[in-house]
């Protein structure tokens, strides 16, 4: 089934409550709850006030080296023999994502806000980077909270991390990865709410999280579509990204939402393979549940209890995933996917070998599923890929899997 | 009236303050969570509220992570806890039971089933931490048609508005959160608790139970004399997870903390 959006329906969305359909909402405990009513007043006022939107705009245009282009990938194109496929190159951004556009954004919401501590969890480290890069050029005291799995495979990022003065929190609870450094998180700032501001990196958390990093996020689909007509003239036929918390999905599909012809595919990590139930394929193969103050598709077993995920990408190995995602999976307006591990491994490489174009992991799961897609869709047709990030970070993983020490 | 009321009611007729545990269902091991609610009845409890272990308890220190992963190690479940309340029940109806933990054990049994099966245990009361009023517009309806008291938290950043709203969606008693932090912190301020519970008993006439950061004889009393009840929570989990082994000195233990809490708080009485 598939609804029929307009920008009526979407401006709604999400409600006072922060729900999105059945999903999102504010599940946080009653500590919480004043800090996070302000912020949703005091996000909803600055996002119409010209200062801060223009203050924003620039540091994405001088700090950040937006816009980011959009780059024919000719020679994929011609290997794949199918649709033309373009890529969004976020990996191009300052720090080496499309996180930064969002820690830019919520720090800042802080800086207005008065708050002069900051945390963030983070998996990848990708987001931990973008947080501790802002904080060291807006003189704000940075923790980061790291899963300690996580800050065993991607001791690169931690380092970056400390060298931009952060403090990075080794998370020794639960599985160790990024739900267990957002619980610590959130732990720190349950503690800490009267001057801390806790920077969320995906659209997921409690309301309004998962609006304002939508917001921050979509300059990536609005850039993209004035791009997309300067270049072809005309609408990509699909968009395709790779969905861990879901930022950097929702930022490239939300200007898109009411475009009937822009066929959209969010890329989970398949992990193992579905069948195994070793993933983090929550939209694919979860059920609805509340998690990290949001009611969303999650990883769970039969009592509840949240499973642990695999994926051989820090940044998409999570259980859950941002609530207005499960919304469009659920109108049918989105289509969510997954490819596997060796997929993924395979479409760093080729992306690499053909393009120059090394993609973080995470991206490297949209690369995968996008040369399928193109593959079965006409020569004048036109598929956009996220490149969410760039792959230097994941560098010491993909050796270890070839067996080199580095 | 409900059972929660009853008791509340009749210790006010007598000037005394409820001493209220917190154990983890499951830990050490489900076999003897009964048999440890027993003992703290004892030992002089007036209500036992009872975690139902998550695996991701964001509200709670590393004493009740632990306490968490002991027990889920051993397959405790929201059923399980469940069915721990019935075989309770066997030998004790006159003690209130409330479940305490997260919201996402109920929801994956369904609120309605959750509902039912809980008041066909003996279930008195439900706390979720991460369920404010705003989201249990359904909930708490269908728990309190039943007869289950809806529990909510009050904190220290809760302000007059929210007070009076959440007092509307609760029965039996709220739970004021000492500080601001994850259970097991030692910040508590008697001053500031007590300022604060004056003001919320001017806002509402259900009773107010305090919890986090009472660990002893000593500051349950001084938080006694300003509220209706203290609950403590993280000494005891503490306590079983350093007596795991030997159940016998474990009930001895806290037998020796509930004790002196329980003179302590009748010395208050008037
Ligand atoms: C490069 C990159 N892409 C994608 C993600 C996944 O996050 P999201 O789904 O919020 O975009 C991460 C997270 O660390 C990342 O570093």
């Amino acid at each position: 089934m598939s609804v029929k959006l307009t920008e009526e329906m979407l401006t709604a969305l999400p409600d006072a409550r922060g729900h999105f359909g059945a999903f999102g909402g504010r599940f946080v405990s009653e500590t919480l709850m004043d800090s996070l009513m302000t912020l949703e007043r005091e996000y909803l006022r600055l996002k119409n006030d010209p200062e801060f939107q223009a203050t924003f705009d620039k540091d994405l245009a001088d700090y950040v080296g937006r816009p980011s282009p959009l780059y024919f990938a000719e020679r994929l194109t011609r290997e794949t023999g199918g649709a033309q496929i373009w890529l969004k190159r976020e990996d191009l951004n300052h720090t080496g994502a499309h996180k930064v556009n969002n820690t830019i954004g919520q720090a800042l919401l802080a800086s207005f806000l008065g708050k002069k501590r900051i945390i963030a969890e983070t998996g990848a480290g990708q987001h931990g980077v973008a947080t501790a890069t802002v904080c060291a050029r807006l003189g704000l005291e940075c923790h980061v909270f790291m899963g300690a799995d996580d800050v065993q495979r991607q001791s690169l990022n931690v380092y970056r991390m400390k060298l931009l003065g952060a403090q990075v929190h080794a998370v020794q609870s639960g599985s160790r990865t990024l739900k267990d450094a957002m619980n610590d998180a959130m732990r720190d700032w349950v503690t800490n709410v009267e001057d801390t501001f806790y920077i969320i990196g995906t659209v997921a958390g409690p309301h309004p999280y998962p609006l304002l990093v939508r917001d921050f996020q979509s300059v990536i689909g609005r850039e993209t579509r004035r791009q997309s007509l300067e270049k072809t003239g005309k609408l990509p036929d699909a968009l395709v990204a790779c969905v861990g918390g879901g930022s950097n999905a929702i930022g490239m599909f939300y200007p898109f939402l009411t475009d009937e012809s822009v066929q959209l595919y969010g890329v989970e990590a398949g992990g193992h393979g579905i069948e195994t139930g070793e993933h983090a394929a929550p939209l694919c193969a979860g059920r609805p549940g509340v998690l990290h103050g949001n009611r969303t598709y999650l990883m769970e077993d039969d009592d509840g209890q949240i499973a642990s995920t695999h994926s051989v990408s820090a940044g998409l190995d999570y259980p859950g995933v941002g609530p207005e995602h499960s919304w469009l999976k659920d109108i049918g307006r989105a289509n969510y996917v997954s490819v596997t591990d060796e997929e993924a491994l395979e479409a760093f490489r080729m992306l690499t070998l053909v393009e120059g174009i090394m993609p973080a992991l995470e991206s490297a799961h949209a690369v995968a599923y996008a040369v399928k897609l193109a593959a079965t869709m006409d020569k004048d047709q036109m598929v956009v890929i996220n490149i969410s990030g760039r792959g230097d970070k994941d560098i010491h993983t993909v050796a270890q899997l070839d067996g080199i020490e580095l | 009236m409900s059972r929660i009321e009853g008791v509340l009611q009749t210790l006010k007729g007598q000037g005394r303050k409820a001493l209220i545990p917190f154990i983890t269902a499951g830990d050490p091991h489900p076999d003897e969570t009964v048999g440890l609610m027993h003992t703290m009845v004892d030992a002089g409890v007036d209500i036992i509220e009872l975690g139902v272990p998550f695996s991701d308890p964001m509200a709670d220190g590393p004493v009740i992570q632990l306490a968490c992963e002991r027990a889920l190690k051993y397959g405790t479940s929201l059923r399980r806890v469940l069915a721990m309340v019935s075989e309770f029940r066997k030998t004790n109806d006159t003690t209130p039971v409330v479940l305490m933990g997260y919201l996402n054990p109920v929801e994956a049994m369904g609120y309605e089933a959750f509902a039912d099966a809980a008041v066909k245990a003996g279930v008195d009361g439900v706390l979720t931490v991460d369920l404010p009023p705003e989201e249990a517009d359904d909930v708490a309806p269908m728990f309190a048609k039943r007869g289950l008291d809806p529990i909510f938290l009050l904190a220290p950043t809760t302000t007059d508005e929210r007070i009076r709203a959440i007092a509307d969606h609760s029965s039996g008693y709220v739970y004021y959160v000492s500080f601001n932090g994850v259970t097991g912190a030692a910040k508590i301020n008697v001053d500031e608790v007590a300022a604060k519970v004056a003001h919320i008993h001017e806002l509402t006439a259900l009773p107010v139970g305090v919890g986090f950061g009472i660990r002893d004889a000593e500051t349950a009393a001084a938080v006694g004399r300003v509220s209706d009840g203290v609950i403590v929570g993280s000494v005891l989990v503490d306590t079983i997870a350093r007596n795991q082994t030997d159940i016998d000195a474990l009930k001895r233990a806290l037998t020796d903390l509930l004790n002196p809490m329980r003179e302590a708080l009748d010395s208050l009485a008037s």
